[in-house]
């Protein structure tokens, strides 16, 4: 492998140790998320002597990740971990699943026991590099200590490029020992001759999409996280706007194209709106863009948009084709590859059919007049708070600008129908993995670049507790993050389907009164907690959570909502996806 | 396919197999030119859409390098055997008769005992070791995996 290597003359000679920081600056790191332990001592020394990159000390390794994740989910950057051999780098586990399932680019440092004792069952083994194999994107276990600045710089440029994904790096304590000093030599370019992916798509195939965009009757673009993790948020409103075609979009797409944007039909798939389900259903062409027909969206894939011909954009073939078969796959980035569509569009001047296109929109309307999205939940007039209400007050309240992030359950899909998102890496959640405790400490992995907006957690009494103990990092770090935890006093989403598939037997769904007092709880760690119950305290109280005087705060507050409600509407599993339950008593 | 001949690249390789729920029906890997790569032959079987996304998902894999479906073009496929039997009575002379007729080799013999050595194509190698049990007793064998390589010009190289 040929590499072109900087090399610092001022600096010499150093160690493992500080060559992994010093690559790490090199590479653009401004925070390390971490725990240390016995076999990531050198690191840690070598991190003590410099100022470049601050180091966030977590209260658990698998929110270590998550805040890893819920930086680069903001930011674009990739989020970076550190954590010490065996149980370090195995709490890491589900936060690299959770990466991996959504494409987010998140690099784990994990220190493994001194080279010569692997494999001896050592004090703190674990094989880290076999326990993370079948949810990162690749993996190094650097077997020499000048090999560190190359094995930084290709995971950095692994997890960025193509599809991205995580990586983890594996270094043996032997590695950065102190004592080993080598010529510091950090690649300018990585290349690797087994590794390279693709661009902008294929010219022919590109115009072939065309043809069939504007030959199309129904069409609908159906948008995934593909579009947001390639930045192409600009290139496809300026498509939409061209064409005029509905937009549906993933769990993972929102925001990519502003949710008040005409076109937009919102979410598709499970939880998604009558209308976006239905236009899926009946369209005869759907142009998809950074989404992978994922059975949450497509439900039976048999009974999937029966007339459809599918176009396919995405940067990974191993998506294409997957599970629907496309007429015109086309292998790219969303960004160069919608931006020549467009300049192909502008300068032939074709147009799209409208006569169909307006009898198309027709339909729509008609589906979103008979059962679009329920909006009118009564601020007081109930006897309880009702969680969608609290969505649409957090939504007015903070002007649609939050950074909303999302545990996992009945919250996460009220906060993805009823926040409706302008713009894209504003929502973010773990959609593949659906991972519980996901939201805080993700949160806190955007809280700490500061940025002007609110970073609001939108979890369940569930969810919170699966890293509640990051309150504490929080406080260390002051993180002024809104808490917003829809307590239903139960695992709602769980219950829900209990209610439906169950006959309403509740096996495990709730917790007999065991649950703490959560407001207690957060001023316990140094924070603020607020609990309210009735229906008349939920604007002043949420108007207070988020004014000035609150600005540098950590606000917890635990509204307790109307335990009986379902997300609606559902896809009725084994269907189609016209097939919905739109309330407890209502199919389509 | 060709895969770079690093730590872990061949533990990838299988574990994908598992992960994704394929079958590995036959697996032979050595380091081929200069070293730094492995030439792999996997077997496996499926429909062609199937076979389309073990493809695909492969080459998600960093460290492969190329990979194709040489069922798709007209390919040789070879298999190694070695098999150690003990002969029936007076059978000698037939063993000798069915090794040839199969172009194989005697490798060692010691008494009763003989090891035999057999390359060909898989199937070839199936009814070998269908007719061997008439003449004697297999006591244990040894099959190398599938190799293959495609017709013609066109090749899997770097
Ligand atoms: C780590 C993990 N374990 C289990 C689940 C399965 N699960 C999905 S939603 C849910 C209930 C979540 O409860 P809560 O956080 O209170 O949210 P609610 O549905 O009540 O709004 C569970 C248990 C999961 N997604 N993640
Ligand atoms: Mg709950």
């Amino acid at each position: 492998m040929e590499q072109e290597y900087k090399i610092d003359p001022e600096q010499a000679e150093m160690s493992g140790g500080e060559a992994l920081v010093r690559a790490l600056v090199d590479a653009g790191v401004e925070y390390i998320f971490g725990y240390p332990g016995g076999a990531a001592l050198h690191i840690y020394d070598a991190l003590f002597k410099q100022n470049r990159i601050e180091h966030i000390l977590v209260r658990h390794e698998q929110a270590a990740t998550h805040m890893a994740d819920g930086y680069a989910r903001a930011t674009g950057k990739p989020g970076v971990v550190l954590v010490t051999s065996g149980p370090g780098a195995s709490n890491t586990i589900t936060g690299i699943a959770t990466a991996h399932m959504d494409s987010i680019p998140v690099i784990v440092i994990s220190a493994q026991v001194p080279f010569d004792q692997i494999g001896t069952d050592a004090f703190q083994e674990t094989d880290m590099i076999g326990l993370s194999r079948p949810v990162v994107k690749h993996s190094f276990l650097v077997m020499k200590p000048e090999l560190i600045p190359e094995a930084v710089a290709k995971a950095f440029y692994i997890a960025q490029t193509g599809r991205p994904g995580p990586v983890v790096i594996d270094i043996p304590k032997d590695m950065t020992d102190p004592a080993v000093q080598f010529p510091y030599r950090y690649p300018e370019k990585v290349f690797m001759r087994s590794y390279n992916p693709a661009d902008t798509g294929h010219p022919g195939q590109i115009r072939r999409a065309l043809d069939l965009l504007l030959a199309a009757k129904r069409p609908v673009i159906y948008v995934g996280g593909g579009a947001i993790q390639g930045n192409a948020s600009a290139e496809l409103s300026s498509l939409v706007t061209r064409l005029g075609f509905p937009v549906v979009q993933t769990l993972m797409g929102l925001g990519a194209v502003p949710a008040s944007a005409r076109e937009s039909l919102g979410m598709l798939g499970m939880h998604g709106t009558y209308e976006a389900n239905m236009a899926m259903h009946h369209a005869d062409l759907i142009f998809s863009i950074g989404a992978r027909f994922d059975d949450r969206v497509t439900n039976n894939p048999d009974k999937f948009s029966p007339q459809a011909r599918i176009i396919h954009l995405d940067i990974d073939p191993a998506s294409i084709s997957k599970i629907i078969n496309a007429n015109v796959p086309i292998v790219g980035l969303a960004k160069p590859t919608l931006r020549k569509m467009n300049e192909l569009l502008v300068r032939s001047g074709r147009q799209p059919d409208s006569e169909a296109l307006a009898a198309w929109w027709k339909r729509i309307e008609e589906w979103r007049q008979a059962h679009g999205l329920r909006q009118d939940f009564e601020e007081e007039g109930n006897s309880a708070i009702m969680p969608q209400k609290v969505i649409q007050l957090l939504h007015e309240i903070t002007e649609g600008n939050a950074f909303v992030v999302s545990d996992v359950g009945q919250h996460q899909m009220f906060a993805a129908q009823y926040y409706h998102f302008d713009e894209p890496r504003r929502w973010i959640n773990s959609g593949g993995l659906g991972t519980m405790g996901f939201g805080l400490p993700a949160a806190m992995g955007i809280a700490l670049t500061r940025p002007d907006n609110p970073v609001v957690v939108v979890t369940g009494e569930g969810s919170i507790q699966m890293n509640i103990q990051e309150l504490s990092t929080c406080k260390q770090y002051g993180l002024p993050i809104k808490i917003i935890s829809l307590n239903n006093e139960a695992l709602g989403m769980v219950k829900q389907w209990q209610d439906i598939s169950y006959g309403g037997r509740h096996s495990s769904s709730t917790y007999q009164g065991s649950l703490p007092d959560f407001a207690a709880l957060a001023e316990s760690y140094g924070h603020l907690g607020i609990r309210i119950s009735r229906p008349s305290d939920l604007r002043p109280v949420m108007e207070r959570v988020f004014s000035a005087e609150m600005a540098d705060r950590l606000v917890f507050l635990d509204i307790m909502v109307d335990p009986n409600e379902h997300v609606y509407p559902m896809a009725i599993k084994g269907g189609g996806m016209n097939d919905m339950m739109l309330s407890k008593d209502m199919r389509t | 396919m060709l895969l770079e001949n690093e730590a872990g690249a061949l533990a990838r390789t299988v574990g994908l197999f598992a992960q994704r729920g394929y079958n590995v029906d036959s697996l032979a890997v050595a380091p081929v030119d200069d070293g730094s790569v492995s030439r792999v032959t996997i077997m496996t079987a499926g429909d062609d859409r199937r076979i389309e996304q073990i493809i695909k998902q492969l080459n998600k894999l960093i460290e492969v390098i190329k990979i194709v479906d040489i069922t798709e073009d007209s390919h040789i496929e070879r298999e190694l055997l070695l098999v150690k039997v003990r002969i029936h009575n007076n059978r000698q002379k037939d063993l000798q008769r069915l090794i040839a007729s199969a172009g194989g080799s005697i490798v060692d013999s010691n008494q009763d005992i003989y090891t035999l050595e057999i390359t060909g194509e898989p199937l070839a190698i199936d009814s070998l070791l269908e007719a061997l049990p008439g003449i004697a007793q297999l006591m244990e064998m040894v099959r190398s995996g599938v190799l293959g390589i495609t017709k013609g010009s066109k090749i899997l190289a770097l």
